[in-house]
């Protein structure tokens, strides 16, 4: 018996290790039997670690078996096959294979009995395939590791480009006590294995191959020494110790490598496949099965009948209980896996699926309840037995604390939950759960953080995506002011137009007064084209009126959308137009009374009307005058005897202008001399206008200073006041400045009809101004928008004020309505209700109106 | 006389190189931005709920930075703050939430969609673009994104939001912590000689 135990191969250790009671020979005597169809198979969606499959069959569609009737969801996922031919009669949740308890979504077959298998398509000759089709038959079998893990085997074959792999190891350690399923296979079926492990080695070509088995299954190992007889496959025995089957630790034995923390055995060049999953590639590749079942130790001692079964995947633990005769007086819990490692069901209608290796219906003398925790005495036990080299007491106490940051790092990840620790633990601690636990909660943070950032980025993706449709908005807002500006230009075009009206209006009459000349010249010679002669000059005086009349109304719709300022200057010229017309009616009648014509009593009174008209025209300009000059007077003194300068000034000015129009009317040789005069008066005029300007800037700083000197308590008010102060005076110097841009223009254009010389100089003063204008316009634009921004940062916010008052308004509104309605039918105590309603409502807009109102007066924004 | 001067002379020296060195150091490692607020940030669970009365978890973080209480996240709960005590060096102070809110239970939306009138205020309410829905059409929330920040709740006209706790899957489950000294924990398999 001993002589082959004996190894020709080198074996290593590894730390730790405990020898538990082996309890293996209760099922490893009988060989592996079936049993009976279930009434049901329940396929759980994930049998294996990763994504679950995806159902591509219906209810109540039947299934052959070996048909496929899930789909592999993504790469680390594989199908789900029926293991027998029937029905489906259920998709949805049920109890499956997990520590919580929890349902996941299930397929659940119904069935026929008949065993009609789907058609099947082995590859006889796959040396000859290359090994990524073989790959795809292996994933679409839907083989996942069969040691108790379930980690799809395509994925881990499936090996990076230029990953060199020295050894190939089989996994036949079967270290956990109780379960033996390995064993009787390799007992059975070491032909089949053995051919598996020839596919295996086909895929990764390793230097060597190498089957680890433990010393306590002699019969295995003579059967796998048979069947390898003759291949470069290499048995060798381990000895007994738990966990020595574990994946990491096995590697460790076997070849002395150590797979890195948080690496896999690939990168070692090492790869480690259970001896259930060689056969189960065998069985796909050479005879085109796909995994529907697997042989699966059912032991304990509340059993009469333990052995291993050949398990058709999806049948209930309850089945296969029965099958063996379950004494259900002696049972105490059914662990599913193996004592160490596996896991308490929570009820027996739980699926056996690929991964189930063994269940174990114990009595409660084998397993019994766990005895209470004691408190950690230090001993040290657990240190010496962690095959992962841990620090199982440090693990523990950061577990127990949730310091996850201290047992991540002391190596928590790296642990195996073998339960080594807690075996030898005296003070009977459960430390894999702690451990488990620990592992939990460190999972959980890190997903929450990964959602955390997840919830940023999508967060800060909002907001830049706010703000850019914020963007659009105002630059559709611009461009909307834009193009309304533009408009206005157009309709502004006409002034262009009115100029070019005015000037033909101007050469018409011209044209028509030398016309006139002509024809009194004629008159006087007593030429005989003197009737030719006033036909002309009727001819030209209605081309002259009617181009008059063009330019008036020109004027007219020019005037209507400019501000009052405009509307002022619009006055001023239409009075100054009446005035002419009188005077040209005048003259008109004077020259009619003159040739004693007929028409010289129509002519008066046609003259009387333009009068009229002038009269009301000089009114409507004094009127719009008062109303705007005492807008603009200022408190302070020196303000005040500037602004009388200035008035001074610009009447002066005016008077030498009117000297200047009627010299020129008269064509008196002075006409440009007093022109020049008045040009210096209107000098004269504008730097006093600019000194009342400086002045009156000055006066609200020299007003200012004074609230400072105020209790500091309200400063934000002092400052908001001195702000609106500012305002009031920068708007007026503005509009000072628009007044003289404008009256500099007026003096530009005339100086550039008449030719003047000083044309330069004229043209940059009006240039002047207009940088004057501008700075005093945007200093006045950020002085608004500061003050807005008060508004917003003093949180009453002006947008839901005003949507307020809007509301309390249209409420108030509404319950006058229903008042008036009420009146009518006349219920006194109704209406008095109503009174009052609407009295409170009232109050509530006022209030909502007021707040607004004050708002916005202490911001300085008077609308 | 002139050892003094040379004793002055080497200190002024040195002076001025450790200061030139300092210049050049604070120009050649100059940080953008205040670094604690993006690890201040790191540490909020960017629900962008609001409940700190911020918009926002990184306005909130700004905040902190700039002295204020460090305690006023619900959604983070007792663990965010003693996170931000450490990172801070502050003292921990006791959660500011309200009396009986449920720190600490995850929650998320959910629309009971045959009420939903699609008015699409609750899409506009989302921090975190986590609702889909349409004007007039039905409106539902992709849970996985959902931040369980609370704000769609308001908005909502026809009340069809309801904010139900996570249950755990088999994606999210974990072992409980055990019971603790003196107690039994009923996972464990105490493997025993028969």
């Amino acid at each position: 018996m001993n002589a082959p135990l004996r190894n020709s191969r080198k074996i290593f250790d590894f730390h730790g290790g405990i020898h538990p009671p082996e309890n293996k020979t209760q099922s490893s005597g009988q060989p592996i039997r079936s049993v009976s169809l279930p009434e049901e198979l329940v396929l759980p969606l994930n049998m294996h670690i990763g994504a679950p499959a995806k159902p591509i069959v219906n209810v109540g569609d039947q299934v052959l078996k070996g048909q496929k009737i899930a789909d592999a969801n993504g790469m680390v996922s594989v199908p789900v096959h029926a293991p027998t031919s029937g029905t489906v009669v259920a998709i949805g949740p049920h109890p499956i294979q997990h520590p919580s308890g929890l349902d996941a979504p299930c397929i659940i077959i119904k069935p026929d009995g008949e065993e009609r298998w789907t058609a099947l398509h082995p590859i006889t000759d796959w040396h000859k395939c290359s090994p990524s089709v073989l790959i795809t038959r292996i994933r679409e079998a839907g083989i996942a590791g069969m040691g108790g893990a379930g980690f799809p085997t395509a994925v881990k074959m499936s090996l990076k480009e230029g990953t060199k792999i020295q050894q190939l190891l089989l996994n036949a350690v079967e270290c956990e006590p109780y379960i033996t399923a390995d064993d009787r296979l390799m007992r059975e079926r070491a032909d089949e294995i053995v051919r598996g492990i020839k596919i295996l080695q086909y895929l990764v070509k390793p230097a060597e191959t190498l089957v680890g088995i433990e010393d306590n299954k002699p019969y295995a190992i003579e059967a796998m020494r048979g069947a390898a007889q003759g291949t470069d496959i290499q048995i060798v025995v381990v000895p007994t110790k738990y966990p020595s089957g574990g994946e990491k630790q096995l590697i460790q034995l076997l070849t002395g490598k150590e797979v890195p923390s948080g690496g896999i055995p690939a990168q070692i060049g090492v790869v480690c496949q259970n001896i259930g999953s060689a056969l189960a590639m065998h069985r796909a590749i050479e005879f085109g099965e796909p995994l529907i079942s697997r042989i699966t130790t059912v032991t304990g001692d509340a059993l009469s009948n333990p052995g291993n079964i050949e398990v058709l995947l999806g049948t209930p633990v309850k089945h296969l209980l029965n099958e063996s005769g379950v004494k259900e007086n002696r049972l105490g819990r059914v662990v599913m896996g193996g004592p160490m490692m596996g896991f308490t069901l929570h009820t027996t209608n739980i699926p056996v699926v690929k991964t189930t290796n063994c269940i174990i219906a114990a009595s409660t003398n084998e397993l019994p309840e766990p005895a209470p925790e004691q408190p950690c005495i230090r001993c040290g036990s657990c240190a010496e037995v962690c095959p992962a080299d841990l620090l199982p007491q440090q693990l523990y106490w950061y577990s127990k604390t949730s310091d996850l940051e201290r047992a991540q790092q002391y190596n928590l990840m790296d642990c195996i939950e073998c339960g080594a620790c807690a075996y030898v633990c005296p003070s009977n601690i459960p430390l894999v759960q702690y451990y488990r636990f620990a592992k939990g909660e460190v999972r959980t943070q890190v997903a929450e953080q990964q959602k955390a950032d997840n919830a940023r980025l999508r967060f800060e993706a909002r907001q830049a995506r706010l703000e850019k449709e914020a963007a659009e908005k105002d630059a559709r807002r611009k461009a909307r002011l834009a193009a309304s500006k533009q408009k206005a230009a157009g309709v502004a075009a006409p002034s262009v137009d009115v100029k070019a009206l005015k000037a033909a209006s101007l050469e018409a009459s011209s044209a028509y007064k030398a016309a006139v000349k002509e024809l009194k010249a004629a008159q006087a010679d007593d030429a005989n084209n003197v009737a030719e002669l006033s036909a002309k000059v009727d001819a030209l005086k209605a081309k002259a009126d009617s181009a008059k009349a063009a330019v008036r109304d020109a004027n007219s719709g020019a005037a209507a959308p400019a501000a009052p300022s405009v509307d002022l200057k619009a006055l001023k010229s239409a009075s100054l137009e009446a005035s002419s017309a009188y005077k040209a009616a005048v003259k008109a009648v004077k020259a009619a009374e003159q040739n004693g014509d007929d028409n010289v009593a129509e002519l008066r009174a046609q003259a009387d009307s333009l009068k009229a008209k002038a009269d009301t025209a000089k009114a409507a300009v004094r009127d719009a005058n008062a109303g705007t000059a005492p807008a603009t007077v200022a408190a302070a003194d020196p303000v005040a005897e500037l602004k009388k300068a200035v008035g001074e000034a610009s009447s002066a000015y005016k008077a030498a202008v009117k000297a200047a129009k009627e010299a020129e009317e008269s064509g008196a040789e002075d006409a440009a001399a007093l022109r020049s005069q008045a040009d210096q008066l209107k000098a004269t005029a504008d730097t006093l206008k600019a000194q009342l300007r400086d002045a009156k800037d000055a006066a609200p700083a020299a007003t200012a200073p004074a609230p400072t000197s105020a209790p500091a308590a309200a400063p934000e008010k002092d400052h908001t006041a001195e702000r609106a102060a500012k305002m009031k005076a920068l708007k007026t110097s503005y509009n000072m400045l628009n007044k003289m841009l404008k009256d500099s223009n007026a003096a530009l254009e005339r100086a550039e009809r008449e030719g003047s010389d000083n044309l330069d100089a004229q043209r940059a003063r009006v240039e002047d101004v207009k940088r004057q204008a501008d700075a005093a316009r945007n200093e006045l634009n950020d002085l608004v928008d500061q003050a807005k921004a008060g508004i917003r940062a003093s949180g009453s916010d002006l947008k839901t004020m005003k949507l307020e008052a809007a509301r309390t308004e249209s409420a108030l509104r509404k319950k006058m309505k229903e008042l008036d309605e009420m009146k009518k039918s006349a219920d006194e105590e109704r209406i008095n209700v109503l009174y009052q309603e609407r009295d409170l409502l009232k109050r509530e807009a006022d209030i909502a109106a007021n707040a607004l109102k004050s708002a916005l007066e202490e911001q300085g924004l008077t609308e | 006389m002139t050892t003094v001067l040379i004793a002055v002379a080497a200190l002024l020296l040195l002076a001025a190189v450790f200061g030139g060195l300092l210049g050049f150091a604070a120009e050649k490692f100059k940080v953008e931005g205040d670094p604690i607020v993006e690890q201040i940030d790191a540490l909020l669970p960017q629900t962008q709920c609001g409940q700190c009365g911020h918009p926002g978890c990184l306005p909130y973080a700004e905040s902190i930075a700039n002295g204020e209480d460090h305690n006023r996240c619900p959604p983070g709960g007792e663990q965010t703050v003693e996170a931000l005590s450490e990172l801070l060096g502050r003292e921990v102070l006791p959660l500011d939430a309200e009396e009986g809110a449920d720190v600490g239970v995850k929650k998320v939306a959910y629309i009971r969609e045959d009420e939903c009138i699609g008015c699409t205020k609750c899409i506009q309410a989302c921090p975190v673009d986590a609702i889909v829905g349409a004007a007039k059409l039905m409106h539902t929330v992709i849970v996985d994104e959902c931040t369980g920040c609370d704000l769609c709740v308001e908005p909502c006209p026809v009340d069809c939001i309801d904010m139900l706790p996570v249950t755990p899957t088999l994606g999210t489950w974990t072992w409980h912590k055990p019971d603790g000294i003196g107690l039994k924990s009923e996972n464990i398999i105490p493997v025993v000689n028969v």
